[in-house]
């Protein structure tokens, strides 16, 4: 029976079960097993080949977390933290940013300018981040934008819409450096949010720290699981003695094998509940889970085996709903991304239209290209104000469920199609490592599918 | 100074008069004038009445088709939600109860939009109270409109019009006609001038009413200039013909009324989601906005995108509004927003019709009017695909020579 079920191809190599082998199969099949055999180098009947000069796939890597700091304890156990005050609304209708907004944006979009997008191609090959860029992003301050200044941030109010600027200008350089980068920040907004005094106490003074020791932390709601619902998640909380006892994993997890603190989404009680994970605790172990785009961001896989945490470790309400407002704020950044990302196509393909010539003219003179071009635009703008307004809901402290669900399913789909487009109108060359479209197009696949890792 | 994309405050009072109209005016003779093809909406001398009466009183802003002005307090640098905002959100209301009774609304046609844009004040003044209806399309051009053949010649102080014209919104109702000819063929898109033309006038004859997809409630007429004399202070704008500044001027008008269809766009397509989200529901489908689209009906799942590309829509909408009442520049905004709305309008409207099934299709309910009303959407004051070109041009720095 084993022997047979060997011999059947479905299931693995991504051919579906369905499939059989008819006898030229097997052949083949067999003819495969000898070329991997080292007996043919042996007898030197294989030709050299070439060798596989460098692949970085890490998949091959399994290592325990990264346990090089333990948090000290500190504050009140149970009572509530610090909140941002929601953003004050004039009622009146305006697609200006504040002033402060700008200047952030401003000096983010110099970094996205100079530092990301440099050194975009070489991490997506990497599949890491370069130390020094994330360490500029410490000195401009990308932890703590979420925090109020009680808590050693820098915002006076609700910051939604300077994270969704924010993280838009970044991606704009980047999509998989910008996650890289955010990936800290949005665990400490987390708990600027929804922690308690001690929670903040504990945890946030290391994310305003300036002396470059900030820590790597992720915010882990993806699982490997067809059909993924986010807010069913199979990693299970369970009750034992005075805390938790959490099992499962949880997929692209940003920077995993550097992060000292994670945010786990387990279900506790039939609802999705956020747990405080330190990188420490026995049971977690990270595995590379590379993926087809935001390679940058070093994507890895989390297995929580047994992996038992105290009661306080739980982050905000047990009824779910902080775990539902957690999962808006992290779409509305995914949304936020997908807008810098898209408006990264849109101003590299508009002049490369305008020369690259065929049949004697620039093909941007040609209407099928240049409505492309035009669709790009358009509905790279409907994808931007629908983020706007669903961030500025949320700063404001208004209920923006289905606002950031139209921004996401726009951010989703169009979001997809002008990375196509961006690729397609480059023709061959758009194929070609040699230019950032193909980049593109692996990253805004991104969206829609990812939840967590990033939040505003 | 603060990113907000929520209608203003002080426009809610403005936006909920228009929807009770919009629901309890135009709705009960929805069907009936759509059936009634022709014939006067009676009803509506009432309603144009009650809303002069509340212009007066100040209450409403810019409801309708007027008020696109750009002239006013440069000094001032504060964001302004004004007329252009409160009109674009009003049409909106007001094409969620019908679209065809909208465009039928005595003096708020596209032709008022077209004097409150370009007109000097004492036209203004000359022309308040009057219904005016537009005529730019001839039988042998549609979205080319250089190639105007309707001629203007000066004759002592008045202008001599002759020409045929198709496709005049409200052409046999309203009082005038805002008019587009040229002053001398040779000279292009720069002769072209807009002239207000009184309907007794000699010479002009309403020759028949279109029988249409939709938009029935709305007569589309052809008229015929012969010899039509017109006094020559009806020149809206300047009769200079300035070669470098060509067709800038006539154009200034799309500028602002193209968001002003957009927001007809938008209101027609929400008639639809609002009664298909009901008829959903009724059916045991609800819209879950946190559950992922994928793990909910397929109903449930085209409505979200159907949604999502109606807000869309929606904010650009806004958006090129906004930059008018701004005095931003909008062009490209203006046709962005235009492109999206009309085709979400027609991909709403359609698809409503084909969630709802056989309910969708009969004269049972109005989905199916809606999806017969908002094809126009997206062909008049700019089809679809020369929004795109607008859009393109714009955004490639491409000229008209350049991109075809």
């Amino acid at each position: 029976m084993s022997l047979i079920s060997n011999l059947k191809p479905g299931g693995r190599h991504g051919v579906p079960s369905s499939e059989s082998r008819d006898p030229i199969g097997y052949l083949v099949a067999g003819l495969n097993r000898l070329a991997q055999t080292d007996l043919l180098d042996k007898v030197r009947l294989r030709k050299p080949t070439e060798q596989v000069v460098f692949s970085v796939t890490r998949t091959g890597f399994k290592t325990m977390t990264n346990a090089s700091r333990t948090f000290s304890r500190a504050g009140k156990k149970g009572q509530p933290g610090a909140r941002p005050t929601a953003a004050a609304s004039s009622g009146v209708f305006d697609l200006t940013p504040g002033e402060d907004e700008q200047m952030l944006v401003d000096v983010v979009t110099e970094f996205s300018d100079e530092v990301v997008r440099p050194a975009a191609a070489e991490a997506d090959k990497a599949c890491a981040a370069p130390d020094d860029l994330l360490k500029a992003s410490l000195e401009i301050g990308l932890p703590i934008l979420g925090l109020p200044e009680e808590l050693g941030g820098v915002s006076e109010e609700r910051s939604a819409m300077a994270g969704t600027l924010v993280a838009e200008a970044l991606a704009k350089g980047d999509m998989g450096l910008a996650i890289a980068a955010l990936a800290p920040g949005s665990v400490a907004t987390a708990i600027g949010l929804w922690g308690t005094d001690a929670q903040q106490q504990t945890y946030l003074p290391a994310f305003s720290a300036e002396d470059g020791t900030v820590p790597a932390a992720a915010l882990a709601l993806n699982e490997p699981t067809v059909l993924f619902d986010v807010l069913s998640p199979s990693t299970t909380a369970t009750k034992s003695g005075d805390g938790y006892v959490l099992n499962g994993t949880k997929s692209l997890v940003a920077r995993g094998d550097h992060a000292e603190l994670f945010v786990v989404g387990a279900s506790l009680d039939g609802k999705p509940v956020l747990f405080l994970v330190e990188s420490s605790t026995e049971g977690l172990t990270i595995e590379g889970d590379p993926a087809m785009g935001v390679r940058a961001a070093s994507m890895t896989k989390l297995n929580l085996d047994n992996v038992t945490v105290p009661a306080d470790a739980v982050l905000g309400t047990t009824d779910g709903s902080t775990y539902t407002e957690c999962v808006r704020l992290s779409r509305l950044a995914w949304c936020a991304l997908a807008v810098g990302t898209a408006q990264a196509v849109l101003d590299y393909v508009t002049p490369y239209v305008k020369e690259r010539e065929a049949f004697g003219e620039p093909i941007a003179h040609r209407q099928s290209v240049a409505f492309m071009v035009a669709n790009i635009a358009i509905e790279l703008q409907g994808m931007r104000l629908l983020t706007y307004r669903a961030a500025s809901r949320a700063a404001a402290g208004k209920d923006f469920s289905r606002e950031v669900a139209l921004a996401r399913k726009a951010c989703t789909d169009k979001g997809m199609q002008i990375g196509l487009d961006g690729v397609q109108l480059l023709g061959g060359h758009g194929f070609v490592k040699e230019h950032p479209v193909e980049r593109w197009y692996r990253d805004l696949r991104a969206i829609g599918i990812m939840e967590g890792t990033v939040l505003v | 100074m603060a990113i907000n994309l929520e209608v203003p405050k002080k426009h809610r009072a403005l936006v909920d008069q228009a929807h009770q109209v919009a629901m309890n005016m135009l709705r009960p003779i929805s069907r009936k004038y759509d059936i009634a093809e022709h014939e006067y909406p009676k009803e509506l001398d009432m309603l144009a009445a009650m809303i002069d009466g509340l212009s007066e009183s100040g209450a409403s802003e810019g409801a309708g088709a007027t008020g696109v002005r750009r002239d006013g307090d440069d000094k001032d640098k504060s964001v302004k939600n004004g007329a252009n905002l409160a009109s674009v959100t009003s049409v909106a209301e007001m094409c969620w109860g019908d679209t065809g009774l909208l465009l039928s609304m005595p003096r708020q046609g596209l032709g008022n939009s077209a004097i409150a844009s370009v007109a000097n004040d004492e036209q203004l003044e000359r022309f308040k109270g009057t219904w005016a209806s537009m005529a730019i399309t001839e039988p042998h051009f549609g979205s080319d409109s250089a190639a105007i053949h309707t001629t203007a010649v000066l004759d002592g102080d008045h202008y001599v019009i002759n020409g045929e014209k198709i496709f005049v919104t409200s052409g046999e109702r309203s009082d005038c006609i805002v008019v587009w000819a040229t002053l001398d063929k040779s000279l292009g898109r720069a002769a072209i001038k807009s002239f207000v033309v009184e309907k007794g006038t000699e010479g002009v004859k309403v020759e028949r009413l279109e029988e249409k997809l939709g938009i029935r409630a709305s007569d589309t007429a052809v008229i015929t200039f012969t010899n039509a004399r017109v006094p020559k202070e009806n020149l809206l704008g300047s009769p200079e013909i300035n070669v470098e500044q060509g067709f800038a001027g006539a154009m200034a008008t799309f500028d602002n009324t193209r968001p002003l269809v957009a927001a007809m766009a938008v209101g027609c397509a929400r008639a639809s989601l609002d009664l298909t989200r009901d008829l959903l529901k009724a059916a045991g489908i609800e819209i879950d906005y946190d559950k992922p689209a994928i793990l909910q009906h397929a109903a449930a799942a085209k409505f979200l995108q159907l949604e999502s590309d109606w807000e869309a829509g929606r904010l650009l909408t806004l958006q090129a509004a906004w930059m008018a009442d701004n005095r931003k520049p909008n062009s490209l905004e203006a046709s962005m927003a235009k492109a999206k709305a009309g085709r979400v309008g027609s991909d709403v409207t359609l698809s409503c019709v084909e969630l709802c099934a056989s309910i969708g299709y009969s004269e049972e309910e109005l989905l199916e009017k809606w999806a017969r009303d908002s094809k126009i959407l997206d062909i008049f004051e700019g089809t679809q695909q020369i929004q795109q070109l607008i859009v393109a041009r714009r955004v490639l720095g491409l000229s008209s020579a350049e991109l075809k």
